[in-house]
């Protein structure tokens, strides 16, 4: 079942890529390949493929139950929060809140998660800042939040 | 006599002090990667380059650290192995079937010096074949025109496909998973943004860094919950070293054929050091006169696949540096410290960069013996890093991983990018789709479209040009061997299953 799904969803990517492909502007100074080539070849073979999966599936690999769903979300949660947090609220909280709430999902002990968090970020940020000489920000800054930097 | 003038140049590189501090922090760092389960040689190797590139080293110095640490993750592979049954890394699996049987007769010590001894001799004498190999394959390499390198890619896509995975379904999705990310940004050719959706952050791009570390080690993470970290051991008792001087010296031959075997395993592209190990065990284990003690316990059980996987290790350099293209998943992430190094792999690096290329030669035989330093008397201290749980381990590897990243750009994009990248990776590992050819089609997408278009041009868009070369038509009918015949292989090409705990 999941290499069946696994496989349509493919397939639906794979076209998807195809037709955005075709939308693609040529422009005058093209080559005989053109731009629009290389993306066909790659969604067509992917296509091909994911039909290939429906109609031959593996056995089931073995998903997680019920609670592991659950740790896993908040894994998750954890990771994308920590990626907006790490540059308004700097180094030092988002690091041990994040590696506290990872910490837990794996061993379940909520003292030991925070002990682990709090450790990990003053070790790691020593280590970084003053052995490696990386630029971090230990805290968030104190007056008005600085200019964006640009991408 | 230019090997030794080269070689002489290397060593003037790698001998600086500052270098050969670079190498044994390298070799231990690497080491400790190997040893523990679930970081293995690509995922370590993987974190450490945004670090090592935000450092601020150059080429030769950033080149030296990393592949101290590849050589080293080889290594350290065998360290859980033997102690725990299980795997430090991929390519250590063959390591179990006799090692963990030594370690419960009482013989860990004497599995791990053997297999230490074995790994140096393995990887000793493939950096001496890499020595004298690359520079010969360098010479070929000046023979291969666009659609030569067309087909080239092609045959990594193929025999990495078709012999790393169970199947080749999956496989090629995963090639053009990797292929159609590479298409993001914009058009080398025309200039023109493709697939970016009007999303700025992605005119450039997808920066393979962020890709591999996400794929690598931020699934990894997932992987763990799901375990709840069973898969560490705490407590692991090691009693007094000593050498076994008698299965030393009764395993020369055995180590001899298996760095043979690991080597030219390691060169073929995509096959890569797992299948360097697997042929080497099996390879041993055929031609041995006591056929059923393997898998019970024989020390040349542990010395073959040690010595096959390290050599293996070496001749997978072989095509990466000469020809750009990777045969593991390991040198796929090597590949792209070079090109973050702006450094282009293939012919022209031993004529333009010979520093770099010698120097990099040059300090891995100097790794070697630190390797075996490492591994051998010092063994105890590595043993001791098995007992970090992995409520630290892992919740540590995820924060070095996301400073990394966020040390490059600063962009937190770039960070949502990799959380992404976990994701796909968890799913695809959970329903074995394999994740090197991923990397593997970001890495070498744009070189392949290049390739393929420049082609057409030198022909006027005759497509018969691809297989106008004797070069092409080889690697064309390798490419397809390759993905084909693995799938009436695949019954042969099965491990043994390792003893139960």
């Amino acid at each position: 079942m999941s290499d069946r799904l696994f496989g349509l969803v493919t397939i639906a990517v794979a076209l998807a890529f195809i037709v955005s492909a075709s939308q693609l502007q040529t422009s005058m100074l093209s080559d005989p390949v053109g731009s629009k080539t290389f993306p066909y070849l790659v969604g067509g073979v992917a296509a091909l493929s994911g039909l290939v999966m429906i109609l031959r599936p593996d056995p089931e690999p073995l998903w997680p139950r019920g609670l592991t769903w659950l740790n896993l979300a908040i894994a998750l949660a954890a990771l994308i929060g920590y990626a907006y947090a790490l540059k308004p609220f700097g180094f030092l909280a988002p690091t041990a809140a994040c590696a506290a709430i990872l910490s837990f999902q794996i061993s379940g002990r909520p003292v030991v998660a925070i002990l682990t968090g709090i450790g990990l970020s003053i070790g790691l940020f020593i280590l970084f800042k003053y052995a490696l000489g990386l630029g971090l920000v230990p805290l968030p800054p104190m007056s008005a939040p600085e200019a964006p930097t640009p991408a | 006599m230019e090997i030794l003038s080269n070689l002489a140049l290397g060593f003037s590189v790698a001998l600086s002090p500052y270098t050969l501090f670079l190498a044994v922090i390298g070799c231990f760092l690497g080491t400790i990667i190997g040893a523990l389960p679930g970081l293995g040689p690509s995922n370590g190797v993987a974190i450490l380059i945004p670090l090592a590139f935000s450092l601020g080293l150059d080429a030769t110095a950033a080149l030296v650290l990393m592949t101290s640490v590849y050589y080293g993750a080889m290594y350290g592979g065998r360290i859980s192995s033997i102690l725990l049954n299980i795997p430090g890394d991929e390519p250590a699996l063959m390591t179990t079937l006799d090692g963990y049987p030594m370690a419960k007769k009482g013989r860990a010590g004497d599995a791990l010096v053997i297999s230490g001894v074995a790994s140096f001799v393995g990887a000793f004498l493939a950096t001496i074949g890499l020595m004298l190999l690359a520079p010969i394959l360098a010479r070929v390499a000046y023979l291969f025109g666009p659609a030569e390198y067309f087909a080239l890619y092609l045959l990594a896509f193929c025999t990495l496909g078709g012999i790393a995975s169970n199947n080749q379904a999956k496989a090629a999705i995963a090639a053009c998973l990797g292929l159609g990310i590479a298409m993001i940004g914009l058009d080398n050719t025309t200039g023109m943004p493709r697939f970016t959706g009007g999303n700025l952050h992605l005119m450039d791009g997808v920066d393979f860094l962020v890709a591999i570390v996400g794929l690598f080690a931020v699934s990894e993470i997932f992987l763990f919950i799901e375990s709840h970290g069973k898969n560490t051991a705490i407590g692991v008792k090691l009693e007094k070293i000593t050498i076994p001087v008698k299965d030393i010296v009764g395993s020369t031959w055995t180590m001899l054929r298996s760095t043979l075997i690991g080597f030219f395993a390691g060169v073929l592209p995509g096959a890569g050091a797992s299948l360097g190990s697997f042929l080497a065990y099996m390879g041993e284990k055929a031609v041995s006169k006591d056929k059923d003690t393997f898998g019970t316990g024989n020390p040349r059980g542990v010395a073959a696949p040690e010595a096959g996987n390290n050599a293996a290790a070496g001749g997978a350099l072989v095509p990466m540096l000469t020809l750009g293209v990777p045969g593991s998943g390991t040198t796929a992430v090597l590949l792209a410290l070079l090109m973050t190094l702006n450094i282009t792999p293939g012919p022209t690096l031993f004529a333009e960069r010979p520093e770099v290329v010698w120097g990099l030669i040059a300090s891995l035989l100097i790794a070697n013996f630190v390797l075996l330093f490492m591994n051998v008397p010092m063994v105890k201290l590595f043993v001791r890093v098995l007992t970090v749980p992995a409520w630290v381990l892992l919740p540590m590897v995820t924060m070095i991983s996301f400073v990394g990243i966020y040390s490059l750009s600063g962009s937190y994009f770039d960070l949502l990018l990799m959380v992404a990248f976990g994701v796909l990776g968890y799913v695809c590992r959970k329903i074995d789709v394999p994740t090197v050819p991923i990397i593997l089609g970001i890495l070498l997408g744009n070189h392949m479209e290049d390739s393929l278009r420049r082609a057409m041009v030198i022909s006027g868009g005759d497509w018969t040009f691809l297989f106008s070369s004797a070069i092409s038509v080889g690697l064309w009918i390798a490419a397809i061997a390759g993905f084909v015949a693995p799938m009436f292989l695949r019954k042969f090409l099965k491990p043994p299953k390792p003893v139960e705990t």
